[in-house]
């Protein structure tokens, strides 16, 4: 057995390349790092920095083009890198297991759960099939799934997201590995969902003793999860050390930079704006010499930062904490961001946009095989709210909330089944798209999530403008709209000579901003901005909520901007609007709305959200189960069958009746059946610890 | 499960009442009834003649009407001349009243074949039969050794094994049977190349099936259909070689070859399978094709004959067989989706 | 006896034979290599070998049917009694050679097969090309809007697909029907859907433009209308556009054949690309149904249609060579490759070279076609 000297994992100067027809790209270069026994690893970055290369790596799955071109990587001793097939396919599974992002793709959708649990120990351990499905159905009671045997019978379709990444944790942990390697585990579940498998993952590893290399992009939730961790930048590591001490003194200007350009709390969009990154991502074979972020830094000096390769050197005093910045040093790290130009507040103006009692529901067509009956799905329920010109609107919740369905009936892609959308004073809520004028249609605009998505690939960035241009009649000939397109390019600050490139030819963030442009293109007096930064990477987020918002700032835009993220909510909306299930559950300016009294589905998402600051103290709230289905949504109210604060009601009333949407004080509406009395109980979810 | 099953048997009934009417219609036209007159009568008939001769023997009436007869929906047409009662359904020589009304299709009565001189449905059922031990082999050959070549291409894309099998794959999909007939023709029994190992002709097989008189036109048939199942079978295994739940299953630790029968397999067959059933129209064009080529006197040649000698109702008979076959081989590439495929049956 | 060539001299002779291609192929190839960086998708082609030898192989058949009267060495119908099934390098007497040999009716097999492939390229890729107008303008609604069109249109097609294609063939090629006028019929609309789908496609990118729209949509409707009453009905005032009836026939059938297989491809296509957040942004700004089908879902959906479109024209090939196999829709002179097959498959055991000839020229069309499609598809999914 391993005695806590020796690492469980040791990778040294691990370097990784993929080979095309043309040239290499390394994607993993010069990396250390050591996992010991029992401890938890993060490794962060943003998109391509080969944080999950060297996951791959590791796992020694890299495909027929990845190839280890230098360094080591040992096991408990044993070095991976040179280990035959045979010894590998013993390592797999029974010593070192791997859970990645996606759950529904990584289960096998034709064979049954049990049968793809059980496997592991088959494969490993010379056991029969009785004691194999025995221990399979053990392990679902420890992943805390309900109803073992009928989950062991089932398909892995016939599981919600939650239940499935649980599952493929059962499966990584049948082995009992001494090393669990986790990539993005929880990225594509929702918050709520998130928490309760970030705790089960944590409590499971300290029962068991495994030591964890944890992949993401999210610094909070390796704050939560680890113990130390490796911030990677464009295949380096470029900070490593203890979590806490990291977070509280970065040595590395990347990672300080990181920090801020996301919002933690604190942040305010007039008096402490984030700080973007400036420049963009060195692709692989663009690397520059010697420090690899020398031309994003603001500390780079020419000829010492771009002299040499830069080694790892320790920082901070703090064992086992090192950073790759020659100048580490030298550097005031204390010294606070210089101020970017900050601006006044916007007075919100007039009510520009309202809706009031909005409902849409879909009726379903009788499936392929239902048995004959359509059902009534209630996307939305009872929307009431209004936006002042000026004003940021921010509509937060979960997948299936409905809140894409609303911005749809706003848009007109669909017309609402009953209540009222009023823009400027005329009744929009029964006009479809293809029915508004293009005065209407242009003075309310939308910006989309994805940005490989909201731009035709087939057309040039300025043809796609200028067609917005003309369908909105802006402009009088041809060359005024050229003119008026190469205008909106330096609005949304993109060089001019994008105007005849293809989308391909652009990276996330500057589509995005195309995107922007085009919404902006008729001078929209309402945008609705679904997700429009949630793909995009960290650094690239603070740069586009800025560009959005100022644009909105100039031009007295109402922003409705819906996101699950609440951060960036908490940064940049003047009021929220929380919902779940199609309906509203609490609105109320952001202050109300994020400190107490909360509706208790807010309180639960406050406190799901993990937070990258350790001055932060969080209660942790995690809801049982799964979002219920909007086409089976529970009796009563929709919150009712995960709340904690539902034995304080009496009788069966959140069972039975919905609950109105009732001013507690002022502008501030909750959804809600606890009393007054009840709600003034409640504690904040974060508290910031005073410097 | 049974609203689909009802809403999919009603559309396969529309579809083949569709189907028929349009070839009912087709063989039915003005000229090939005029062609049909003469050849029963008398090849110099003035217009005149044809015309009473087409209106005698019920071929006047609206097309509706006939194909209603046909299909033995509406009662067969009764023609009363100097005190003698004709019709559809009276046999030659006995009195209408011994006779049915209805004589169509779903009553069993095909009609009688102006080339053979027999029943309809006797022709049918005895060439049908030499068909199906032909498609049987075609079959025996085609699919395993099809799914064979494409799981092995598949397992390991852009392989040295894969490029060779894919273009073999290729090149059996750009050679139609007409080609690939008379090469293999040529190659193994003309006495040009001499090797002389098989019969050039399947004639012999009517009697008796022996691997030399047999090998060619099965081949032949399987040649063309391989080479797409194949290449299907490749597409899907390598799309399925390529999902997660493939590097979950290598990264729990178990061998390629554990990986590829137990968690590959089945997913990559589900494609495949609903083409193999869909290729039975394509089979049925090879089959004409091989059973002129190597004069085989099975389904696809009496069709060849049947359409060469405006036989209308022996080439009626041969268009209800192939409408049905077709759409019941689709109603099973369905059925057969939904059961390979999990998730469709439960939801 | 006659004399005869050896193999090695009838191989240099064909080869010389073929200078006008070798020339067009090289400049082709020449041409191409040298830009290949700059010309997308088609230069990437001469990244994969096998994809250069199914561009070769399909080049190689265009120029010939280019240059066929440069290439043959006889009359294509003209028979020499004595040269009747002789053997490939018979000297004529009048001191020619048959390359490859004579048929039995003593005609050259070389030159029927050179002559073949301008005709079956005549053919196959129109056909392909109206195969797919008729399957793009009916497929992009029913994808697009789904409903009860979807539903309409997708069971015609199914309907078409459930025919065994040689029994349609039967019932469709045969000169009874041409004295229905039904092949006319089927023209008159099939050849309408390249004017309809050229009439919506600028109307509706042009409409903000009154008068660009004009001169686009008037030129398309004077041009298409004009073609279209020549071919269709023969009935061209100027006489420039016509089609003769056995042409005509062979044509429809391939064309109705082909085309509900293009509606299945683009209905699905279009399906996929209409969730896509672009289109959903077009919808936001008030572009009309067409616009979105025409210029945001057809230009996104170009990859598979280009690889779908050659091998469709193989496809196509294959069934005209089935049509000449049975002696449908074909004058009997007729030099195509699936008519000379036909004619040469009696005498398969004695005199192989009429009937092999032209098999192997359809194989290589065909393959090289594959291969090329095959290559299309690799390289368009590499990015």
């Amino acid at each position: 057995m391993t005695d806590a000297q020796t690492p469980i994992l040791e990778i040294e100067n691990l370097s990784i390349s993929f080979f095309t027809r043309s040239r290499e790209i390394p994607a993993v270069m010069d990396f250390s790092c050591k996992v010991m026994p029992g401890e938890a690893m993060g490794l962060v970055g943003e998109s391509g920095c080969g944080k999950s290369t060297v996951a791959l790596g590791v796992m020694r799955d890299l495909g027929r083009n990845g190839r280890i071109t230098g360094g080591s990587i040992r096991f408990k001793g044993r070095d991976i890198t040179t280990m035959g097939e045979r010894e590998l396919r013993g390592l797999r599974g029974r010593e070192i297991a791997m859970i990645y992002q996606e759950p529904m793709a990584s289960l096998n959708p034709a064979m049954k759960v049990g049968a793809q649990l059980a496997e592991v120990p088959l494969i490993h351990e010379k056991i029969g099939k009785a004691e194999a499905w025995a221990r399979a159905r053990a392990i679902i009671e420890d992943v805390r799934l309900p109803d073992p045997d009928r989950i062991l019978q089932a398909w892995p379709h016939q599981l919600s997201g939650g239940q499935q990444q649980r599952i493929v944790i059962a499966m990584a942990l049948m082995s009992r590995p001494s090393l669990l390697i986790l990539d993005e585990p929880t990225t594509a579940l929702d918050v709520t969902v998130e928490a309760g498998i970030v705790d089960l993952v944590r409590d499971l590893a300290e029962k068991h003793g495994t030591s964890m290399l944890f992949i993401s992009h999210n610094l909070g939730l390796v704050m939560d999860v680890c113990d130390r961790l490796c911030v990677m930048y464009s295949g380096e590591a470029v900070e490593t050390g203890d979590v806490v001490e990291v977070f509280s003194e970065m040595r590395h200007p990347y990672t300080q930079a990181l920090f801020r350009s996301i919002p933690l709390p604190g942040a305010d969009k007039s008096a402490r704006p984030l700080v973007a990154i400036p420049g963009n991502f060195p692709l692989p074979h663009e690397r520059p010499p010697g420090c690899n972020f020398g031309p994003r830094c603001d500390y780079f000096v020419a000829g010492r930062c771009d002299a040499q390769e830069i080694p790892m050197l320790p920082a901070g005093g703090a064992p086992r904490h090192n950073s790759r910045c020659i100048r580490v040093d030298e550097i005031d790290w204390d010294a606070p961001p210089a101020l970017a130009a900050t601006a006044e507040p916007v007075p919100p103006g007039e009510v520009v946009i309202e809706a009031s009692d909005l409902r849409k529901y879909y009726e379903t067509a009788p499936g392929m095989f239902g048995g004959g009956t359509a059902k009534i799905v209630k996307a939305n329920e009872q929307i009431d709210f209004s936006a002042r010109a000026g004003e940021t609107l921010a509509i937060v919740g979960e997948s299936g909330c409905g809140k894409s369905t609303l911005a749809k009936v706003l848009m007109g892609l669909e017309v609402a089944s009953a209540g009222t959308v009023t823009l400027n004073g005329d009744q929009i809520q029964q006009l479809p798209v293809e029915k508004r004028g293009p005065a209407l249609i242009s003075s309310l605009q939308m910006v989309f999530q994805n940005p490989f998505d909201t731009l035709n690939p087939s057309m040039s960035i300025g043809a796609q403008i200028i067609r917005a241009l003309e369908i909105f009649q802006i402009g009088s000939s041809a060359a005024d709209r050229h003119d008026r397109m190469l205008k909106l390019l330096d609005l949304v600050k993109l060089p001019r000579e994008f105007a005849t490139r293809k989308p391909r030819q652009l990276s996330g963030g500057q589509k995005q901003r195309v995107g922007i442009a085009r919404a902006f293109a008729g001078e929209a007096k309402v945008v609705v901005a679904d997700e429009p930064v949630s793909a995009l990477d960290v650094s690239v987020q603070a740069a586009v909520t800025d560009l959005l918002m100022e644009i909105q700032r100039k031009n007295r835009t109402t922003l409705l901007f819906i996101s699950h993220d609440l951060g960036i909510v908490r940064y940049l909306s003047d009021r929220v609007l929380v919902m779940y299930l199609g309906h509203v559950v609490e609105i109320g300016t952001t202050a109300e709305v994020f400190s107490p009294p909360f509706h208790p589905y807010t309180e639960a998402l406050l406190s799901a959200v993990p937070v990258a600051d350790p001055r932060v103290t969080r209660k942790r709230i995690v809801l049982q189960g799964d979002i219920p289905s909007a086409m089976n949504p529970p009796p009563g109210c929709p919150f009712q069958t995960r709340c904690r604060w539902k034995p304080l009601v009496p009788g069966n009333l959140c069972e039975t009746v919905v609950p109105e949407l009732r001013p507690i004080a002022g502008g501030h509406r909750v959804k809600c059946h606890l009393t007054d009395a009840q709600l003034a109980t409640m504690e904040p979810v974060i508290e910031v610890a005073a410097e | 499960m049974l609203n689909f099953l009802l809403r999919r048997i009603l559309t396969m009934v529309a579809t083949a009442l569709v189907l028929t009417f349009v070839v009912f219609w087709l063989t039915n036209l003005p000229p090939n009834l005029e062609k049909l007159a003469k050849s029963e009568g008398n090849a110099r008939m003035t217009d005149a003649e044809v015309t009473s001769w087409l209106d005698r023997n019920g071929h006047a009436q609206p097309l509706l009407k006939r194909y209603g007869e046909w299909l033995g929906v509406a009662p067969g047409w009764t023609d009363e001349r100097d005190g003698v009662t004709s019709g559809r359904c009276i046999a030659r020589g006995t009195l209408p009243e011994d006779n049915p009304a209805f004589c169509g299709v779903l009553q069993g009565y095909w009609g009688q074949s102006t080339v053979f001189k027999a029943p309809v449905s006797e022709i049918i059922a005895t060439r049908l039969g030499l068909t199906g031990i032909l498609m049987f082999w075609v079959m025996v050959l085609m699919v395993p050794s099809a799914l064979l070549i494409g799981i092995l291409a598949g397992m390991r894309e852009g392989s040295r094994l894969d490029r060779v099998l894919s273009t073999a794959s290729i090149t059996t999909t750009a050679t139609p049977e007409y080609v690939s007939g008379v090469i293999l023709i040529v190659v193994f029994s003309s006495s040009m190349v001499g090797l002389k190992w098989f019969k050039g002709t399947a004639t012999s097989a009517m009697d008796g099936i022996t691997f030399e008189n047999f090998f060619l036109p099965v081949l032949t048939i399987a040649l063309y259909g391989m080479g797409y199942i194949a290449r299907m079978t490749r597409a899907s295994m390598s799309e399925v070689m390529t999902a997660q739940y493939i590097r979950t299953a290598r990264l729990k630790g178990a061998s390629f070859g554990r990986v590829v029968v137990r968690h590959a397999l089945r997913n990559a067959l589900i494609a495949p399978f609903t083409v193999i059933m869909l290729q039975f129209p394509w089979l049925l064009n090879g089959v004409v094709i091989v059973e002129t080529l190597f004069n085989f006197k099975g389904f696809g040649w009496t069709l060849v004959q049947a359409a060469g000698n405006n036989d209308i109702q022996l080439l009626l008979g041969c268009s209800v067989v192939a409408v049905v076959v077709v759409l019941v081989t689709q109603a099973m590439s369905d059925v057969g989706y939904v059961l390979l495929n999990p998730r469709i049956r439960v939801s | 006896m006659m004399e005869e060539l050896g193999w090695a001299a009838i191989f240099s002779r064909l080869a010389l034979q073929f200078w006008p291609v070798w020339l067009a192929l090289l400049a082709v190839f020449a041409l191409s290599l040298h830009y290949r960086r700059r010309t997308g998708l088609y230069g990437r082609l001469f990244d994969s070998p096998l994809g250069m030898v199914g561009f070769g192989l399909v080049m190689f058949w265009v120029f010939t049917a280019l240059f066929a009267d440069l290439v043959l060495t006889f009359d294509p119908l003209g028979q020499i009694a004595q040269m009747k099934n002789k053997v490939p390098g018979t000297i004529t007497p009048d001191g020619g050679v048959y390359l490859l040999g004579g048929d039995n009716l003593g005609r050259d097999v070389f030159s029927r097969m050179v002559m073949g492939a301008r005709r079956v390229l005549a053919i196959a890729p129109a056909a392909t090309v109206f195969a797919f107008m008729v399957g793009v303008t009916l497929g992009l609604p029913a994808g697009y809007r789904g409903g009860r069109l979807d539903a309409g249109l997708s069971f015609i097609a199914n309907l078409v697909l459930a025919f065994p294609v040689i029994l349609l063939f039967y019932l469709l090629v045969t000169p009874e029907i041409r004295t229905t006028g039904l092949p006319v019929a089927l023209a008159a609309v099939l050849f309408l859907f390249p004017v309809v789908f050229f009439t919506m496609l600028w109307n509706s990118r042009f409409f903000t433009h009154p008068a660009k729209r004009n001169l686009y949509v008037g030129v398309t409707l004077v041009l298409g209308l004009w073609a279209w009453s020549g071919l269709a009905f023969n009935a061209d005032p100027l006489g420039v556009w016509s089609m003769e009836p056995n042409m005509l026939n062979v044509f429809v059938s391939v064309v109705f054949v082909n085309a509900p297989t293009v509606f299945r491809i683009v209905r699905g296509l279009v399906m996929d690309i209409k969730t896509r957040d672009y289109v959903a942004a077009a919808q936001t700004r008030g572009e009309g149904p067409w616009y979105i089908m025409l210029w945001e879902i057809l230009p996104n959906a170009r990859g598979p249609l280009i690889v779908d479109f050659c091998l469709r024209i193989g496809y196509t090939t294959i069934l005209l060579g089935t049509l000449g196999f049975f002696g449908l829709g074909v004058s009997p002179e007729s030099p195509d490759w699936g008519s000379t097959i036909n004619d040469g498959r009696r005498l398969l055991t004695i005199a192989p070279h009429p009937a092999i000839v032209p098999a192997l020229a359809l194989l290589s069309l065909v393959l090289g076609l594959n291969l090329l499609a095959d290559a299309l598809r690799e390289e368009s999914l590499k990015d």
